[in-house]
């Protein structure tokens, strides 16, 4: 599939800033001594950045507790992002739902979500919405390889394939769920080989490379436009931290297999290739990741900057319609 | 209520009507459960709408609305709940049928996690315009696993709200009130109420969520009734009423958010109030009226609250075990006696 220059460029702009943005969220977390969980998905870069790359902002996508890089590959914006992860009123989530919850429907981004294989029906319920509509809309279902064996995730690809749904189930294989090996929680070596079950196509992906992602992806999701119904994608990637801040991955896994992973690293292997093939050159990489770093320097500075949430912001959103009395009759205790 | 023309309609026909006239009212309606058509994917055979539902609330909708929109599911409760939520945040009404609230179990994470949630935890960012139809109550020999009220679970769960119609007026106009609702509303359908009739206006019309409503003035004792509970309460207010004793009967109508004030100024004229829940008594909607009262109007209290409700046991099989189970008339007459200290 032809890619242009300037997709080339988008593509490795995402990939870097996903990875800055959650190293450096990482870190002023930890600066500040912030409470807050973060999960990290560095080393899976390629995986929402190869999907994403073929969507608009009127496309949706369901996220999981690891979705940084799936908000970021979808266009949300990662002052808001910072700030909601610094804990602050001018996050995409006014503070209220930090790094696991990030939406904005704004760009599609239907949320990240914390319990595994819960948000798999929702994008299949925005892909119900886009056929109902009429539109070429497509819907992204983000999941792990720890949600594979989660009863709704096996649901929904039946009721998405029954109906033809205009859906992508995105497993991004990590290899691990929190400490267990996908080797022993799933008895197939392909999670693809799953959408068999529910007559789709699922096809296994290198999630390691960009191009091959952005391939796999841009053909599930023209199926999906014409209205073909859903594809299964098995991303094989890795996680290079732990699942999350307070897991030491060595204690599961060996320095060789992390090596190993790490010698096929996203982010180098698309800068070796584009520098290969001559379509990017090193002045433009160089310019990029320095853009990304400035990028993240002024989010962090606007979070900062940002008020902590008014208190008041703690009983607010709680429904579209709140009913007087609704929240506790001592609710007027706790502002 | 705006319409004048009124007939007699059964609590079933008024669910139905309500989504006729709203999903012909509002093309962005979709309605999806189990067998709520019937079936499904045979019309070039020759069967449409074989069942209608379990209890023929959704009967004759896909012929007049077609299968996009009344949607046949497989028994996949958390996906299709899922997805129906999924649909709405994504702005399309969606109502969904969960066949029992028993069978909740199998996707309650949806309820808990997604729809409850969704709103509040990404602030305020989407928008659940999302009904759940689910049906309760013990009565017709369906035993444990398809008779429970569990109306608690919904109003324990900040997000949710929760509405329990006692006749086929509040069935029309608190369903259309959900089917315009931004928010999540679970509407509780009694098993045994869908053959009762009683006037309802033909044009559309809401009932809002969360206001009770007084069905008998009196002034020596509040009952409140939830659901088919109301009218086990003005049953038990006519055998009182021979006794000398005038109660006031207040039908709930919801129970997420509850109408505290509605009975709190109900409670300050009769100084004695008893709550009639068939839900499980413990850390029930019955429980919490009983503490809230307690603590906003004990000084206007004249006796103990107290509380008629199924035993903490799940619903037995047999009819005589069954007909135990469920509060009835004589109960309810038997403790207002008490806190009469009679």
């Amino acid at each position: 599939m032809e890619i242009t220059k300037e997709e080339l460029l988008k593509m490795f702009e995402t990939m870097v800033t996903i990875r800055q943005f959650e190293l450096r969220a990482f870190a002023e977390v930890g600066q500040r001594s912030l409470r807050g969980a973060i999960h990290l998905s560095v080393g899976q870069e390629a995986v929402p950045t190869g999907i994403c790359a073929h969507l608009t902002d009127d496309d949706y996508l369901a996220s999981t507790h690891r979705g940084h890089g799936h908000c970021i590959a979808k266009g949300v914006d990662v002052q808001g992002m910072m700030a909601e992860i610094l804990q602050k009123a001018t996050g995409t989530n006014k503070g209220k739902g930090g790094s696991m919850h990030i939406a904005d429907m704004s760009k599609g981004m239907l949320g990240a979500n914390g319990v595994v294989g819960s948000s798999v029906p929702l994008a299949v319920g925005a892909a119900l919405a886009a056929k109902h509509r009429g539109t070429d809309q497509v819907a992204i279902a983000f999941f792990g390889d720890g949600a594979v064996n989660q009863g709704v995730v096996h649901e929904s690809m039946n009721l998405a394939a029954i109906w033809k749904l205009p859906v992508i189930f995105a497993c991004e294989n990590n290899q691990y769920a929190e400490s267990t090996p996908v080797e022993y929680a799933t008895p197939i070596a392909d999670i693809a080989d799953r959408a068999k079950g529910y007559n789709m196509p699922g096809v296994v992906v290198d999630g390691m490379d960009a191009f091959a992602v952005y391939d796999a992806a841009g053909a599930a999701i023209g199926r999906a436009r014409a209205g073909l119904g859903p594809t299964l994608l098995e991303c094989k990637t890795y996680r290079y931290y732990g699942h999350a801040a307070f897991d030491n991955p060595k204690s599961y896994r060996s320095t060789e297999e992390e090596d190993e992973w790490k010698a096929r690293d996203a982010i180098m292997k698309f800068k070796e290739r584009v520098i290969e093939e001559g379509t990017l050159n090193q002045a433009e990489l160089d310019e990029t990741e320095a853009a990304v770093t400035e990028m993240m320097d002024d989010a962090v500075r606007f979070a900062d900057e940002s008020p902590d949430p008014d208190l008041s912001e703690l009983l607010t959103d709680v429904y579209f319609d709140p009913p007087k009395g609704s929240l506790g009759r001592s609710a007027h205790l706790f502002t | 209520m705006t319409s004048k023309t009124t007939r007699m309609l059964s609590y079933r026909d008024a669910i139905n009507e309500a989504l006729q006239q709203e999903m012909e009212r509002n093309p962005d309606i979709i309605l999806m459960g189990e067998d709520i058509a019937g079936a499904a994917g045979r019309a070039d055979q020759g069967f449409v709408d074989a069942w209608g539902g379990p209890f023929r609330t959704t009967q004759g909708l896909i012929q007049k609305f077609g299968e996009d929109r009344v949607r046949d599911t497989p028994i996949s409760e958390a996906a299709f709940i899922g997805t129906a939520i999924g649909a709405a945040a994504a702005g399309v009404r969606t109502v969904a049928e969960l066949m029992y609230f028993d069978f909740v179990g199998v996707c309650f994470d949806q309820l808990l996690n997604n729809a409850a949630k969704m709103h509040y935890m990404y602030g305020g960012n989407v928008t659940l315009p999302f009904t759940l139809l689910t049906r309760v109550g013990a009565g017709v020999g369906s035993a444990a696993q398809h008779s429970e009220i569990l109306y608690a679970l919904i109003a324990h769960i900040p997000g949710l709200k929760g509405v329990v119609p006692s006749d086929a007026y509040t069935a029309k106009g608190l369903l259309t009130a959900a089917l315009r609702s931004d928010d999540p509303v679970i509407f509780f359908e009694h098993k045994l109420l869908y053959h009762e009739s009683c006037e309802v206006p033909e044009e559309s019309y809401e009932i809002p969520i969360g206001d009770a409503r007084t069905v008998r003035e009196g002034t020596d004792i509040t009952l409140v009734g939830i659901s088919k509970m109301t009218s086990v309460c003005l049953e038990a207010a006519e055998l009182l009423s021979a006794e000398g004793v005038n109660a006031e009967v207040i039908d709930l109508l919801s129970v997420f958010p509850i109408d505290y004030d509605h009975i709190i100024t109900s409670v300050q004229k009769t100084h004695r109030l008893v709550i009639v829940d068939e839900d499980t008594p413990t850390c029930s909607v019955a429980t919490d009226i009983a503490a809230t009262v307690g603590e906003e109007a004990f000084d206007s209290l004249d006796a103990p609250i107290m509380r008629v409700q199924s035993p903490h046991t799940p619903v037995p099989y047999a009819r005589g075990l069954e007909l135990a189970y469920i509060p009835d008339a004589q109960r309810v007459v038997k403790t207002v006696r008490e806190v009469f200290g009679n």
